[in-house]
């Protein structure tokens, strides 16, 4: 295909048109990691950092780091107004206990009935590591993933059973990828938006399982660059 | 007991005692709230055949990254061993370390039940996953669960911010993490803090974990984060 799949910014700046406005919300480690950044000026979202904080504000400046606060990743970070701080323990009450409002994770395949694979790569080297995403699919509300819609050697990753090792089962609500925005529903998955310039025909032959759509397919809305 | 003076003197004399095969469990997350001064100590003492109970597997040679290098863990449960664990990485590959792999609420639940006196629970997570294999399963009210086991430890190794001379405890902000789990699931509660201050001048409203839950507290200012 020549046309343009969307950058992984476009795919977060596409992602954070999820987030309502005063939203309880987890973002995970790769393309969800970017989307803060791209959340409207006029909308609060109260981010969740597993190991412990509600309210995670930005990165901190260089010369204000404080190595106490940081997030998962080891980055240093700030608090907004309203923040606090919890214990390990506390901070999977929150994700495991469903009172998040929305997590957003990335993904290594997604399968027709919403189970997730994201945390190894079968026969990568070292242990690999789970983290919080186990507890966090399991808990989540609304669990989004946003990855590209296939692999870099063109595997599909929207299949209609996962072989990497399963992060949960039943958990995906809605994929936003870099050709489409789907959601996992009861009947299979229905191709809600397609990235500009694509058919969902064309998503349709990326996709291993059936996609549920009727005429047109609306266009995602992002920003002109 | 001198329940009024917990304060050791030193981080050695704090860790003098710790045998051989003993398991540990160590705070931290993200490069906060690691106990590194009593890992150090650890380390100096040379004790063997550990079984450690951590969220990662360290830094290069910070946080637990010292004791894998000196081959002193031969077992580990952790959530999250992590890129830079140099040392447990090359032992995991070479087969001479083993990993039990635990998903990360999973982990500090298991701790909180033990605390707690809860011998084991069920969860949904892991249910029909790899985390799910060798566990008994069962349907409640329509759900799938597993049952997993509570855990407990011979010590903790914490790192807070203040203690009070009998062991109640403030933290600083991220720095929290597992301590306070970790202090209610050992036999022996060893806390390294910034700094002790007298009975009756902290707050009771701000004490995250109150001094029942710990055994020694030592001062050590040498290595804050990693």
């Amino acid at each position: 295909m020549s046309k343009a799949r969307l950058t992984r910014e476009q795919i977060a700046e596409r992602a954070a048109l999820e987030l309502p406005d005063g939203a309880y919300v987890n973002l995970g480690w790769g393309i969800p990691n970017l989307i803060a950044a791209y959340v409207p000026k006029d909308v609060v979202i109260y981010f969740h950092s597993e190991n412990g904080i509600l309210g995670m504000g930005p990165r901190a400046k260089a010369g204000e780091e404080d190595y106490d606060l940081v997030d998962a990743m080891k980055v240093p970070v700030t608090l907004v107004p309203g923040a606090a701080y919890f214990s390990q323990v506390d901070a999977h009450v929150m994700t495991r206990g469903g009172h998040l409002d929305i997590c957003i994770l990335g993904g290594l395949q997604v399968s027709e009935r919403g189970d997730l694979a994201n945390w190894r790569v079968p026969g990568a080297k070292g242990a690999g590591g789970i983290g919080g995403a186990m507890d966090i699919s399991v808990g989540a509300e609304k669990l989004i993933v946003t990855m590209e819609h296939t692999a870099k050697d063109g595997q599909r990753k929207i299949v209609k059973a996962c072989n990497y090792p399963l992060t949960a089962i039943e958990c995906v609500s809605t994929i936003v990828t870099d050709l489409a925005v789907i959601d996992v529903m009861a009947d299979g998955l229905v191709l809600r938006e397609v990235a500009p310039g694509f058919t969902p025909e064309e998503v349709q032959a990326q996709t291993e399982p059936k996609l549920l759509y009727g005429g047109k397919v609306p266009e995602m809305a992002l920003r002109k660059k | 007991m001198n329940r009024k003076d917990r304060v050791f003197a030193s981080v050695d004399h704090a860790v003098a005692d710790i045998p051989d095969g003993a398991t540990i469990m160590f705070g931290g997350f993200g490069g906060a709230g690691f106990p590194n001064n009593l890992i150090q100590g650890l380390a100096r003492r040379g004790v063997r055949n550990l079984s450690a109970i951590s969220n990662n597997c360290g830094t290069g040679d910070g946080e637990l990254g010292i004791l894998f290098k000196n081959r002193q863990i031969r077992h580990v449960v952790a959530a999250f061993p992590g890129p830079g664990a140099t040392y447990f990485q090359q032992q995991f590959d070479a087969g001479e370390v083993e990993l039990e792999l635990v998903p990360q609420g999973i982990l500090c639940e298991r701790m909180r039940a033990f605390g707690a006196g809860i011998p084991a629970f069920y969860s949904p997570v892991g249910v029909g996953t790899d985390v799910a294999k060798g566990k008994e399963e069962r349907v409640i009210r329509g759900k799938r669960y597993i049952l997993e086991q509570a855990l407990g430890a011979d010590y903790a190794f914490i790192k807070a911010q203040r203690a009070d001379r009998m062991g109640n405890l403030v933290y600083r902000k991220a720095a929290r993490n597992f301590n306070p789990i970790m202090a209610t699931a050992a036999k022996i509660t060893i806390v390294e803090v910034d700094e002790v201050v007298e009975i009756g001048t902290m707050d009771p409203e701000t004490i995250v974990t109150p001094s029942i839950f710990v055994d020694r507290i030592v001062v050590a200012k040498g290595i804050h984060n990693v």
